[in-house]
């Protein structure tokens, strides 16, 4: 690894887009392996998801569930942890709101409901990951494993409550009664509506205002505040933040309960937002789609922000190919998620020196140095 | 309880038993050696899919196998230049190997088979038989179904076990192996190449999830489905954690975890005294968290190989 170091610029943003290239380039392989033209897939999918009005709005409800993924992956990864967990997280985070829109939403007015979901799930969430959190900081148990297997606990669980407590009588589907009223979170069909502007049926809701608020939150607790100084000590060096003072399990408990309570808030979308009942499945991976963009955005709010938009993109646009290409699915882009994963994740140092040394080639980046 | 339904659910423990066992022991092996693996899964899905699809082109078994070990061999050599090679994350890359798995899998058999993800069912000749169909006549339910009414790879699985041991205790190479995933400076002192140690624990892991992949096509279901796996290669890694990264307990692991998933089916509206009547959803949920539970309060730090997931890199 003679290679001299990558100038900041090229670290930041060059070098996740020379990895989502070669994740691009694998899977436009792929595509022409079984047949099908990648640039017909990749204008459709950009067709799909940004043509139309009605398309940018599921472009933007997939990319609300992937920011509190997204950001949920980068406040344990910036902590020195890897919570593969969120996906159980966000599971739990729609049962709490579900339960409290159940047990409440017929009494309750909304403006005092839809406060009251968002909190619990962000609890729930939060609890399901402190535990493996606590295990991990006080018993040793490695945190990647508790928060896999924290992963079949929490759909066990779910499919438990709904088959045996929640599910509507005399209703053959495995999902319960629908919410009152005010337990739903009015949509951008709704809101638009408000001021008298007419806007297409999509399940974009207001959880998208959430998302943006709590990517401006993560940025300003890790950056601007000292308790996200500590967090960050912790995850740099563990032993360098003890010798400073800063005990290490505490800032694991803090990592993972933020983590937890983001991955949660996937449920005010999906739960409150979205479907307005309890259901299976609702979380679809979401949790693993985050973990590819936490590493797309470099564990910052704004590379998440953008990475977020990307996959939205990609699972919006992905969607609309099938209705053209039948023999397009979903599939291929989870795929193209996993090379991505692969590429600046678990590659992260097989391409840097190549472009570094690329780079340094220029007069002009030589001159300036590494800065 | 009835001799005959003794034998069904030593029969069948067995069966669900086997590509936990073989999953499992490849977690061994790459653990021992120091690499993380939590690629069991994806290893174990586009085995399967690799062996259903030659198997169906080609009608043979032994080409079905050999599909199914070469494909996870490379994904495993994948994994090895990602995190031996080039010092990345082994959590990230074996989850990086799960997911692409899943997708791919997919679209290969959507693309090359075009019924929706299924590939065709495997003709009987293809298909692992009972070794000796006429066993549980003449032995009995117990013995007869119970044990002897197996394909072969269910005792294949059951050689491995005892040929890990082996390999791993009582063979210079595996001691060798162990050392590197304990303290790969030493094995690098005493003259030795760690990542040649590691590639060959993970070629050995390899073969062993293309073994368990290609068993689910070959003996349990006839054709590929998406995901068919199903959470099988960490309910392996579950087992391989809760038997101390040891070959037999983890074996004994598997047969449990194997019981549970067989129990569960049956007790299904049972009720059980003292208990009344246990939701299917508490059994099927046991193996994890009877993992969650010994890891927190048996197996600290020190039970993991002391390198595990530790890049390692030579000083110069």
């Amino acid at each position: 690894m003679s290679a001299p170091a990558l100038p900041r610029w090229a670290d930041v943003v060059l070098l996740p887009l020379v990895n989502l290239a070669a994740a691009l380039l694998i899977a436009g392989a792929v595509m022409a392996l079984v047949g099908q033209d990648p640039r017909e897939v990749l204008s459709l999918m950009a067709k799909g998801a940004f043509g139309t009005l009605r398309g940018f709005s599921y472009t933007l409800y997939y990319t609300t569930t992937f920011i509190f993924t997204g950001l949920a992956v980068a406040v344990a990864a910036h902590g020195g942890l890897f919570n593969i967990g969120a996906e159980g997280q966000a599971t739990l985070g729609g049962l709490g709101a579900g339960l409290v829109a159940l047990w409440l939403g017929a009494h309750l007015p909304a403006a005092v409901m839809l406060p009251v979901m968002v909190l619990a799930a962000a609890a729930f969430g939060a609890a399901w990951a402190l535990i493996p959190a606590y295990l991990q900081a006080y018993r040793g148990s490695h945190i990647v494993i508790t928060t896999i297997m924290f992963n079949f606990l929490a759909y066990t669980l779910l499919v438990y409550l709904l088959v045996n407590v929640l599910k509507a009588p005399g209703s053959m589907a495995v999902e319960s009664a629908p919410f009152a009223p005010s337990a739903s979170l009015p949509n951008a069909q709704e809101v638009f509506a408000w001021f008298g502007i007419e806007w297409p049926s999509s399940p974009l809701n207001l959880s998208f205002l959430l998302a943006l608020v709590a990517a401006v939150l993560v940025y300003a607790y890790l950056w601007r505040t000292r308790a996200g100084y500590r967090l960050r000590t912790v995850g740099a060096s563990a032993g360098a933040a003890e010798y400073a003072g800063i005990p290490p399990a505490h800032q694991i408990l803090i990592a993972m309960g933020i983590s937890g309570a983001l991955a949660g808030l996937v449920g005010v979308n999906e739960i409150a937002g979205v479907n307005r009942r309890l259901l299976l499945d609702f979380v679809a991976g979401a949790g693993f789609t985050g973990i590819a963009v936490a590493l797309m955005g470099r564990n910052h709010p704004v590379g998440i922000l953008l990475a977020s938009l990307l996959f939205g993109a990609l699972f919006q646009g992905g969607a609309e190919v099938g209705f053209e290409m039948p023999q397009f699915t979903r599939d291929m882009v989870v795929t193209l998620q996993g090379f991505v994963i692969l590429f600046s994740g678990a590659m992260a140092y097989v391409l840097a020196p190549y472009l570094s040394r690329l780079l340094h080639a220029i007069p002009a980046v030589a001159k300036r140095g590494a800065t | 309880m009835d001799a005959i339904l003794a034998g069904t659910l030593l029969a069948s423990t067995l069966r669900v038993a086997t590509p936990l066992i073989l999953c499992a022991l490849a977690g061994v092996l790459a653990e021992r050696s120091g690499v993380i693996d939590l690629g069991l899964e994806g290893k174990m899905l586009f085995a399967a899919f690799a062996a259903a699809a030659t198997g169906s082109l080609f009608g043979s078994t032994v080409v079905a196998l050999l599909a199914g070990c070469g494909v996870a061999v490379l994904m495993s050599w994948l994994h090895g230049f990602a995190t031996v090679s080039h010092r990345g994350d082994q959590v990230v890359s074996g989850m990086a190997l799960n997911i692409i798995a899943y997708g791919l899998t997919a679209v290969l058999a959507i693309a090359w088979f075009q019924q929706g993800g299924q590939t065709p069912p495997l003709g009987d000749g293809v298909r692992l038989r009972p070794l000796w169909p006429e066993a549980s006549a003449t032995l009995g339910p117990v013995v007869g179904e119970g044990l002897f009414a197996h394909n072969a790879l269910v005792y294949v699985a059951l050689l491995l076990v005892a040929g890990v041991s082996f390999f791993l205790y009582r063979t210079r190479l595996g001691l060798r192996l162990r050392a590197v995933g304990e303290n790969p400076n030493m094995v690098d002192a005493a003259g030795l190449s760690v990542s040649r140690l590691r590639y060959l624990a993970l070629t050995l892991n390899g073969v062993l999830c293309g073994l368990a992949g290609a068993y689910l096509v070959l003996a349990q279901s006839a054709a590929f489905s998406p995901n068919m796996t199903a959470g099988r290669g960490y309910m392996a890694l579950a087992a391989m954690i809760f038997g101390r990264w040891k070959p037999v307990p983890a074996l004994a692991a598997c047969l449990l975890f194997g019981f549970l998933d067989t129990i569960a089916v049956r007790l299904q509206g049972v009720k059980l005294p003292h208990l009344g009547e246990l939701p299917v959803q508490a059994i099927q949920a046991l193996p994890y968290l009877l993992t969650v539970v010994l890891l927190a309060a048996f197996i600290g730090r020190n039970v993991a190989p002391a390198a595990l997931g530790r890049p390692y890199v030579k000083e110069h």
